[in-house]
């Protein structure tokens, strides 16, 4: 069996896709593993299968034994019928919108304040820094019903500000993701800046945040996939139906379409679908996130 | 790399200048509180503000209308005796992270074991198992509840090919929580592609010596692999714990009516809270609820920081 392959992926990438040099034996090793990762593959893929498969299915077929892996008919109507059984279309615009502020909350909120983590001294930097660094650890229901009272204090309850003003007062967690980001970033480009006679929000406007624009797209997309999934929040402080989200929506369509699981299927679709034309547009910046994530690991 | 670090040799400029500080250092003070303010806002605001609120109203009656009545320790001490549910709860969390922790990542990084080969359509490999690391919400939950259908689910098809008769899942009270569990396997992706970078940063030269010096598959996993992803698996283990403690919505969405499912198998922690909180409005309870989970989750946590020093490898650190 050849052991002869490295395992540094730089080289990996670059080789060229035949991997067995022609005349050579392909080694068992790799034929077993090639396999075993094709049959994980189908196991991985097989539930979003089925999901379409079942939105696209009768009721009778559903409730059929043994289940059909492809629908006999396809019942393309359904996605038309459940689009139009509850205000899928509101639910889609209030999600947006709470999407919007989400992102760009998030991506100019953080990329501000990380810079300042990063790139300037002042006095109580290390203090501030440790304190930012110790909330990340406090489960976000512990701060949940406090801030409920708050916000229901204030009157603010049934309206979408308590979902969205948290989003400009920046997150920890990102907020040193972006900073040791930042730190990367060599401090001579902003000096030179500074000489010239630049201010530190210049600075960050037209140096640092052009270079870090991986960064900032890497967490606009986790903060899109948060607000496109965010459940608690709408949940807690939302009652009115206009108001609903698509999951606050697509929970309540359970409760009136309980058996009807082919429609059910087609709006858990509806949902799931945008985050997956997301994910394989830009999947390089999920990658680049979770790479930033693993940075943060020392 | 880090710039709170004065190095050898460079005197930082703020230090030399301690007694008296410059206009300049005053400037650089003002600016950084200006950059750091949003952030500041929002930890006084919704973080310090609503702790201490609730550390005090963990120690009275309070149903958010009417006013707080002081009763010390008597949220805590119901707890600790007369709710049921608080143990049953909490023992069903500690269940859940029991598994899913251990689970997910030795599932995680035995994926990226293999995605770490060199094999054709590699890249494709790991979009698919990435890909449903990326879907959470209802959806996922809706789709898993219809996959675990005991008669007509694709688990229980599945399993009957091989010879098994599969369990009622969501409705059996024994088999919920694995459910739930399996459910999480399906999105190890998410852990896979940290340990996939991390593997890939091991300097390769370490594995042609130890295949010079004869160390079989197992001894260069052992004593090269796993030193070398030990600060990745550290983190990893620390955030699904803290992650798996605030376990809710699969409680809430996938049982009837939030209910916590069949003899509250599914009652986390944190739906008991919920329920206390915003169904009966017990709100002092539910904080004091609140603050014994924090001190679960910083116990475990340091713990976990302790115990790490033994067994987390740091490159150039001298543990």
């Amino acid at each position: 069996m050849g052991q002869a392959y490295s395992y540094s992926k730089g080289e990996a990438e670059l080789v060229q896709p035949s991997l067995h040099k022609p005349g050579r034996r392909l080694p068992l090793r790799k034929v077993l593993i090639f396999t075993f990762l094709c049959a994980g593959s189908v196991l991985f893929l097989l539930p979003l299968w089925w999901m379409i498969s079942t939105s696209l299915k009768s009721m009778q077929e559903i409730a059929q034994y043994p289940p059909t892996f492809i629908p006999e008919q396809f019942h393309w109507s359904n996605y038309l019928e459940t689009w139009t059984a509850a205000p899928f279309t509101r639910y889609t615009m209030n999600t947006l919108l709470l999407t919007f502020f989400a992102v760009t909350g998030n991506v100019i909120v953080n990329a501000f304040v990380a810079y300042g983590f990063a790139k300037i001294r002042f006095r109580g930097k290390k203090l501030w820094f440790s304190v930012l660094l110790s909330t990340i650890m406090i489960p976000g229901f512990v701060t949940l019903i406090p801030q409920y009272v708050l916000f229901s204090k204030l009157g603010l309850v049934g309206t979408y500000y308590p979902i969205i003003i948290p989003q400009f007062l920046g997150s920890a967690f990102y907020i040193f993701m972006l900073r040791q980001f930042y730190l990367t970033i060599p401090t001579e480009l902003s000096e030179a800046a500074r000489i010239d006679g630049a201010g530190h929000f210049q600075i960050w406007y037209r140096i640092i945040l052009p270079l870090s624009k991986p960064g900032l797209a890497a967490i606009a997309i986790f903060a899109f996939n948060g607000a496109w999934n965010d459940f608690l929040g709408p949940l807690l402080y939302v009652n009115d139906e206009s108001l609903y989200t698509l999951q606050i929506g697509l929970q309540s369509f359970r409760g009136a379409m309980q058996t009807q699981w082919n429609y059910l299927m087609a709006g858990s679709v509806i949902v799931l679908v945008p985050m997956i034309l997301l994910f394989f547009l830009f999947q390089r910046y999920f990658i680049e996130g979770m790479n930033l994530t693993a940075g943060t690991k020392g | 790399m880090n710039m709170n670090q004065p190095q050898a040799g460079a005197q930082h400029p703020l230090k030399a200048s301690k007694p008296r500080r410059g206009k300049l250092a005053r400037s650089e003070d003002r600016a950084g509180y200006i950059f750091i303010l949003p952030w500041l806002i929002g930890f006084f605001g919704i973080t310090l503000l609503p702790l201490l609120f609730s550390l005090y109203g963990s120690f009275t009656n309070y149903d958010i209308t009417s006013q707080m009545d002081f009763i010390g320790l008597a949220n805590y001490e119901r707890m600790f005796s007369s709710d049921p549910l608080f143990w049953k709860s909490l023992s069903n969390t500690i269940y859940y992270v029991l598994w899913m922790v251990p689970l997910t990542t030795i599932g995680s990084v035995l994926l990226a074991l293999l995605l770490n080969e060199r094999v054709a359509g590699m890249r494709m490999f790991r979009t698919i198992f990435y890909l449903p690391s990326v879907l959470s919400g209802v959806g996922v939950y809706f789709l898993w509840m219809q996959l675990l259908n005991p008669s007509t689910g694709l688990v229980n098809t599945l399993l009957s090919w091989v010879g098994i008769a599969g369990p009622a899942w969501l409705t059996d009270p024994f088999w919920t929580k694995p459910a739930v569990i399996f459910m999480k396997m399906w999105a190890v992706g998410g852990g896979m592609l940290l340990y996939l970078a991390s593997l890939q940063s091991v300097p390769p030269q370490l594995y042609e010596a130890a295949r010079l010096d004869g160390a079989s598959a197992l001894r260069r996993f052992r004593h090269i692999t796993l030193p070398m992803i030990s600060p990745v698996i550290f983190y990893d283990v620390v955030t699904s714990l803290i992650g798996g403690f605030q376990v809710f919505q699969e409680g809430y969405v996938m049982t009837e009516s939030g209910g916590g499912g069949p003899m509250h198998s599914l009652l986390f922690y944190n739906l008991h809270m919920w329920h206390k909180a915003f169904t009966v409005f017990d709100m002092g309870y539910a904080m004091a609820m609140a603050w014994v989970l924090f001190v679960v989750v910083m116990i475990l946590t340091a713990l976990n920081l302790k115990l790490s020093k033994r067994w987390v490898h740091y490159e150039g650190g001298d543990s």
